[in-house]
């Protein structure tokens, strides 16, 4: 008995609850620079829960065992989250206190919402996944609105509180619909439910409908994006940053498991409505991010165009497939987290740059730095070297051998298409004159230093050792 | 048997006839007044059924609750409902066509076979309600089987409050708040200065 009590507080998720509640109190009741330390607080409980993630001491927990469920994908899908929210606490905090949104109360939710995540990582069991959905997007409704005297923060955080607020509704219509033809809510229970039926009954398929429509929202698959573009630019810039790294990966993992697992049988069900999602967002992602101005937006929509090269391999609904969306997230994460550490960090006249064409003549008076810039755009484009050619490599390889060929031709056209933006960036920071002769400033903390350089290396040389990660992916299943 | 038919009439008639005065009438007030009646009268639908605890939550939540938030919204804002209800009604007939649409599609749906009763009662028993009270069995399982669900449900309401403080609260700074303490401990000799002041010159 006193040794399962002991047990409890080597869970992931419990101890990250217990420090999330603890980060509170450190903060309200530090009286001066309470923000600074309610970070710091917040990202070394982030990176002490990966390590009770990485070393797993929970496996003999099984109180919870029809809600919870612990295996080498969520294993991976967990680190990364939680990886992914401690860098981007780190390498956005400069940006909070030189911008004056240092509220302790930011770490705080953003704790809350990651708790979410892994919840919703792991969840088996409808109820837990709704709670879970809940719990991390009501965090972030929060954070989006937090700079209360900016109108677009206010107009991101409503608009994305209201579209939250409806993709819940239908995902919870569909679960009704499921619990109903089914009689469970357990992600066993329906696949065991199922396991006699040829058809699945129109109720069920309904059920299923709503619920992935629901998922789609939440992943930003078109046609259901229509928020992201919004939230991501009005958002503070610190906070589109956690907005684009981590929660995509909670809920890729999410979708991919619900579809998986209890619905494997009936894969021809919601493969068409999974092919539709993909082809639209990768295409959409491509040709609208073109005419854009911002540089927000234009990440926006790449990051739809992204969510849909990951789909594929949901699709392909195999074992390889999962593999190659493990490997797509985790090189998504790197890449991200390393353009916004420079968008973090760049300024011209004392405001961050936002602007496209204010880019323009960074690689005079940086060079460092526009180079990176352009690694990192080449790398999202997909180009060869660099790491984000092997994102789109093995999830290719995945379609082609579940005979996907048009799936697999269709994402390299949308890819070729979606390059052009990307090396519009590139061709405004070393080919146009810049329009004014204001300077740029870079200004950037020391931990963000090293976790930016430790990223270039990855992406650059990731060519030479791309064993690091396939062997580590290799391990994986459901 | 009777006696049951009978209630229920009354309580499902009170209901439909509440909510149709909840959306005609007039005054905003009235309306909120109305819709209290109608989620009462549903709550005691919920009783005859059996469901003695949603019964209970829907009075608690919805009009102890939600409702007077509703009242209070409509007393406090200053809102002309009268005005945004001109030309409500232009719209009626098209409304009343989708409307109706809708019941066609609805009927043809349900008429087919797979929305059938057999379909749903294949998978899914409802518990024997007659043996156990609801209550007693949600309090069994809420607090044991379902505790993970139910610790989560208290993050989320933990997540909600430290939200609407983070957003609503501002520290103006200029706030004089009473400082009940100070004032007991406030002295004659601190609080009363003595100024000799000149004859013919005043202060």
């Amino acid at each position: 008995m006193l040794n399962n009590l002991i047990y409890i507080f080597f869970v992931p998720e419990v101890t990250l609850a217990i420090l999330a509640v603890a980060c509170l109190m450190y903060g309200l009741f530090s009286k001066k620079n309470a923000f600074n330390k309610s970070t710091n607080f917040a990202t070394l409980s982030l990176l002490f829960s990966t390590i009770l993630i990485y070393f797993d001491f929970s496996t003999n927990f099984a109180l919870f065992d029809s809600f919870f469920s612990n295996t080498e994908f969520t294993k991976f899908f967990k680190i990364l989250t939680t990886l992914g929210a401690a860098i981007s606490l780190i390498i956005s905090k400069n940006y909070f206190i030189e911008s004056k949104i240092n509220k302790f109360e930011i770490p705080t939710l953003l704790l809350f919402s990651t708790l979410g995540m892994l919840i919703m990582i792991s969840s088996k069991n409808l109820m837990i996944m709704y709670l879970a959905i809940e719990l991390q997007s009501l965090s972030l409704y929060v954070v989006a609105s937090i700079k209360r005297n900016s109108i677009e923060s206010a107009e991101s955080g409503v608009k994305y509180f209201i579209l939250g607020a409806l993709s819940s509704g239908i995902l919870l219509y569909g679960f009704s619909l499921i619990y109903g033809f089914t009689g469970h809510t357990s992600f066993e229970g329906i696949a065991i439910s199922l396991v006699e039926i040829d058809n699945l009954p129109i109720g069920l398929i309904f059920g299923l409908v709503f619920v992935l429509v629901g998922l789609a929202f939440k992943v930003s698959a078109v046609p259901f994006h229509m928020w992201t573009p919004d939230v991501y630019e009005g958002a503070p810039t610190s906070i589109t940053a956690f907005f684009a790294i981590v929660p995509k990966l909670a809920a890729i993992a999410l979708i991919f498991r619900f579809c998986l697992e209890p619905f494997g049988k009936f894969y021809f069900e919601w493969t068409q409505v999974i092919f539709f999602l993909s082809v639209a967002s990768m295409f959409l992602g491509a040709i609208a991010a073109i005419a854009q101005k911002n540089l927000k937006r234009l990440l926006a929509y790449s990051s739809i165009g992204h969510v849909g090269y990951v789909l594929i391999a949901l699709v392909s609904a195999s074992d390889q497939g999962l593999k190659s969306a493990s490997i797509y997230m985790f090189i998504y994460l790197v890449m991200n987290i390393a353009v916004f550490s420079i968008i973090l960090s760049l300024k011209k006249s004392d405001s961050y740059v936002e602007k496209i064409n204010s880019l323009s003549g960074l690689s005079k008076s940086n060079p460092v730095i526009s180079a990176s810039l352009a690694i990192i755009m080449l790398s999202m484009a997909g180009i060869p070297p660099f790491i984000g050619f092997f994102g789109k490599f093995y999830v290719f390889i995945a379609a082609i051998e579940s005979q996907l060929y048009i799936l697999a031709v269709l994402g390299v056209l949308a890819s070729v298409i979606s390059a052009f933006y990307y090396l519009r960036i590139i061709k405004g920071m070393y080919f146009d004159e810049p329009d004014d002769h204001q300077t740029y400033e870079f200004t950037i903390s020391s931990e963000s230093k090293v976790i930016l350089f430790i990223l270039m290396i990855l992406i650059t040389f990731f060519i030479l050792y791309p064993s690091l990660l396939t062997n580590v992916v290799s391990s994986i299943s459901l | 048997m009777y006696l049951y038919s009978i209630t229920f009439y009354i309580f499902s008639l009170v209901a439909i006839l509440s909510a149709l005065m909840v959306i005609s009438a007039r005054n905003p007030v009235h309306s909120v007044l109305f819709l209290i009646l109608s989620f009462v009268n549903a709550s005691g639908l919920f009783v005859l059924l059996g469901a003695e605890f949603l019964a209970m939550i829907l009075v608690v939540v919805y009009v102890g609750a939600v409702a007077v938030l509703f009242l209070f919204v409509v007393m406090m804002l200053d809102i002309n409902f009268v005005k945004l209800r001109e030309g409500f009604l232009q719209y009626l007939p098209f409304g009343a066509l989708l409307g109706v649409v809708l019941i066609v599609e609805l009927g043809i749906l349900f008429l087919t076979k797979s929305f059938s009763e057999n379909s749903l009662s294949l998978f899914v028993q409802s518990p024997q309600i007659n043996e156990v009270e609801n209550t007693k069995l949600i309090g069994q399982v809420l607090y044991t089987d379902y505790f993970y669900l139910f610790q989560i449900s208290g993050l989320i309401l933990l997540v909600a409050m430290v939200g609407s403080i983070t957003l609503t609260l501002r520290d103006r700074g200029q706030v004089k708040r009473q400082n009940i303490s100070s004032q007991n401990f406030i002295d004659a000799k601190n609080a009363i200065e003595k100024k000799k002041i000149k004859l013919g010159e005043g202060i």
